[in-house]
């Protein structure tokens, strides 16, 4: 990729001869201009997936109420985003008077970035990765742990009720559920001997239905299908989408820890869910469902064969809340401590056993 | 607990009974009417902006006796009356503040004489306060306009009366 | 020209050293509480610089993440009066000071000169391949494997003690059974029971029998 743009860049200047004069300085800033264009290019078509979520959400939830959706703001509602976006962004940000200012600003901030930060270690296709580094599991568990804070701080911050429920909701929530998906993950981890996202995709490619030709039956959500279970119903609780919405709850708690916040402010924490449920989609497909392979060989493995994966999982998020009626917040803490932990648990040992038993499927 | 069914929890049997059911109403044709475009059809009863008739002769039917004033839950409704030069008893003001109106329907029943009464026309809307305050003038030009909408409407509705 | 290296670690340096003094001069709870998570966090990125990434990860993955979260938690939730605990700050301050110091002079033999100079930080350069997580891992389970197993029952000896000590069972309170509300089925709970009318309904009584 580096090279195909470079020599694009080569041939573009050399129409007009000016290449050998610009590269004497360019080549200083170039490795900085790539790592630059590599974000522009996850990060725009990422907000513009974002933006276009909510409107897919609400078209999939009134189809399923036997609704039509949004329909009115160009063809088929497609500029729907585009007004609310408008919207959000000329409204006032207010600030309660007594609410701590500067944190009151820096939670959806805190809120957003790591959702945005996460994305340098995801491998859209082979080789596709802006950061391909050893530790990449680690360095998302440790990212999208920090995301908490942004939901913490904008509840303390607000100095009001409600907020302040939500918050200390979403820290226990959170921190439950991040427990079982870190389970989750160590069977997997185990599996693949790798902490590198590439590593583990390319993992799944190997073993014996790989070699027949039917890939799909090698990924890891197979043998670990209850990983591949609490791991998504986790990602679900993480991302407080319902039915672990207790959070936001509008019936209970208003908006949690939204109340007090309007226009932008308010918008970044719909970026932050969005994004972040489209992240947990993505690791979700990576870990379990084979990434960018392709399910059969005799079709090409590519990016778009995880862009299929992950809409699946985004529909499925939908689904779910268009499906199921909230949980009760003790029930949302049983299910995390004393089902699903106990679950992973197991499901460790049985993995560990397997592999050193003489039925080791990955060698 | 049995063994079927703990093997059905285990398997989330209920979770996956409901999306099951959620995914085929994503296929079922949508009921949603497109309101400007289309529209639900009205009963003749239907309850909507009022009017005052008049008699084919052109003489205005309400004869002051205020029953619907009295009537009237929401207190929307004043009625001054007056002799008539020819010594019959009628309105000179007779107003309906919309804004006040619940649209119950109950000075229509109780008029005696059929004078007030709500048409089906309801997209109506007032652009300034007071806008919705309607005088006798405003309520008589309202029976003269749609008077065969009331007429129609009113036949068709009599003999469940 | 300093080194980029040099220059980073000096600006996290700075932070780290802003964040933490403010945590202890901080005079909302909450706050001090999060100049620590930002001291953690510039922490992790020292570490970092020193090619420790495993370390620098788990620093944010166990204090960031976890540990800070639940104090930020218990924080919020106290009623702390700053006025009451300022109270006599003058009368403790000799012995305060004293035992920094005596810390201070510690840390200042302990490490001693070479290890302020930054000549000395990034160590031999690793090869392409290296992950440090892997000889951490390495070395855990094979020359260390029986402290690593002997912390680990300590550690499992600690949550029990935890558990034991906070577990109190009381009479009064009542619990619900997910796993029974789950296993019931509609027909144990209702019962349909078609009942002929032996009377004929008079006039008036029509609507009570069904």
């Amino acid at each position: 990729m580096e090279v195909l743009i470079l020599g694009f860049f080569q041939w573009f200047w050399n129409l007009f001869g000016l290449w050998d004069g610009i590269w004497s300085w360019f080549h200083h800033v170039w490795p900085l201009a790539w790592t630059l264009m590599c974000f522009v290019a996850i990060l725009v078509p990422l907000l513009v997936g974002v933006a276009y979520m909510p409107y897919f959400e609400r078209k999939v939830i009134a189809y399923m109420h036997v609704r039509l959706g949004p329909n009115r703001v160009g063809p088929a509602g497609l500029l729907q985003p585009v007004a609310d976006g408008l919207k959000l962004l000329f409204k006032e940000v207010l600030v309660p008077t007594k609410a701590s200012k500067m944190l009151f600003i820096l939670g959806p901030i805190i809120a957003l970035a790591p959702a945005l930060v996460a994305w340098v270690v995801i491998p859209f296709a082979d080789g596709w990765v802006v950061a391909d580094i050893d530790a990449g599991v680690l360095f998302l568990l440790g990212i999208t742990s920090i995301g908490v804070y942004g939901i913490i701080i904008s509840g303390w911050a607000s100095n009001s009720k409600y907020p302040f429920l939500g918050a200390i909701r979403a820290s226990a929530q959170m921190i439950s559920y991040e427990i079982a998906m870190g389970m989750a993950l160590i069977c997997v981890l185990m599996v693949s001997n790798s902490l590198n996202l590439s590593d583990i995709v390319r993992g799944q490619n190997e073993g014996l239905f790989a070699g027949m030709g039917i890939s799909v039956l090698s990924w890891n959500f197979i043998p670990l299908l209850p990983m591949f279970i609490i791991y998504l119903i986790s990602g679900v609780a993480e991302t407080n989408r319902a039915p672990f919405d207790v959070v936001e709850g509008e019936s209970e708690i208003v908006a949690g820890h939204m109340v007090e916040y309007t226009g932008m402010a308010f918008a970044l924490f719909f970026l932050a869910e969005y994004a972040n449920m489209i992240l947990v989609s993505f690791l979700t497909s990576i870990f379990f469902l084979g990434g960018w392979l392709s399910p059969v060989s005799f079709l090409p493995d590519g990016h778009h064969w995880l862009a299929a994966k992950v809409s699946f999982l985004l529909f499925c998020f939908i689904w779910f809340r268009a499906t199921f009626p909230r949980y009760r917040y003790d029930q949302i803490m049983r299910l995390g401590w004393k089902v699903f932990i106990p679950i992973c648990f197991a499901w460790i040992l049985v993995v560990g056993v397997w592999m050193m038993s003489p039925f080791n499927i990955w060698k | 607990m049995g063994a079927r069914d703990f093997i059905g929890s285990l398997f989330l049997k209920e979770l996956v009974q409901g999306l099951a059911l959620t995914a085929g109403y994503l296929f079922k044709p949508k009921i949603t009417i497109q309101y400007p475009e289309e529209k639900t059809p009205m009963s003749p009863r239907f309850r909507g902006l009022h009017a005052l008739r008049r008699y084919p002769n052109g003489e205005e039917r309400c004869i002051a006796c205020k029953l619907c004033e009295a009537v009237c839950p929401a207190l929307a409704i004043t009625i001054e009356s007056a002799q008539r030069d020819d010594g019959s008893r009628r309105t000179t003001r007779y107003d309906i503040d919309l804004t006040k109106c619940i649209f119950c329907g109950f000075c229509e029943e109780a008029c005696p004489v059929d004078a007030i009464v709500e048409t089906h026309i309801f997209e109506y809307h007032g652009e300034n306060r007071g806008d919705l305050y309607y005088t006798k003038q405003m309520l008589l030009a309202n029976g003269d306009r749609y008077e065969q909408d009331i007429a129609r409407n009113r036949e068709l509705d009599a003999k469940y009366r | 020209m300093m080194e980029f290296k040099t220059f980073v670690f000096y600006v996290l340096s700075a932070i780290m050293l802003v964040a933490a003094m403010r945590v202890i001069t901080a005079r909302n709870p909450v706050h001090a509480v999060l100049f620590l998570v930002l001291s953690f966090f510039t922490a992790a990125g020292l570490w970092m610089l020193l090619e420790a990434e495993f370390l620098a990860i788990v620093l944010i993955m166990v204090y960031v993440g976890a540990v800070m979260v639940l104090f930020l938690f218990v924080v919020m939730m106290l009623d702390i009066d700053i006025e009451r605990l300022r109270h006599r700050f003058w009368s403790y301050l000799p012995l305060g000071a004293m035992i920094g110091l005596l810390m201070v002079a510690e840390m200042a033999l302990v490490l001693s000169g070479k290890y302020f100079s930054t000549e000395v930080l990034p160590g031999q350069s690793m090869p392409a391949g290296y992950s440090n997580t892997k000889e951490l891992g390495h070395l855990l389970f094979t020359e260390y494997v029986y402290p690593f197993e002997l912390a680990s029952v300590i550690l499992l000896v600690g949550i029990i003690a935890a558990i034991m000590l906070t577990l109190r069972q009381r009479k009064d309170s009542k619990y619900q059974y997910p796993l029974e509300q789950l296993a019931v089925k509609r027909n144990d709970r209702v019962r349909l029971v078609k009942m002929p009318s032996n009377k004929e309904p008079s006039a008036g009584q029509g609507e009570q029998s069904s």
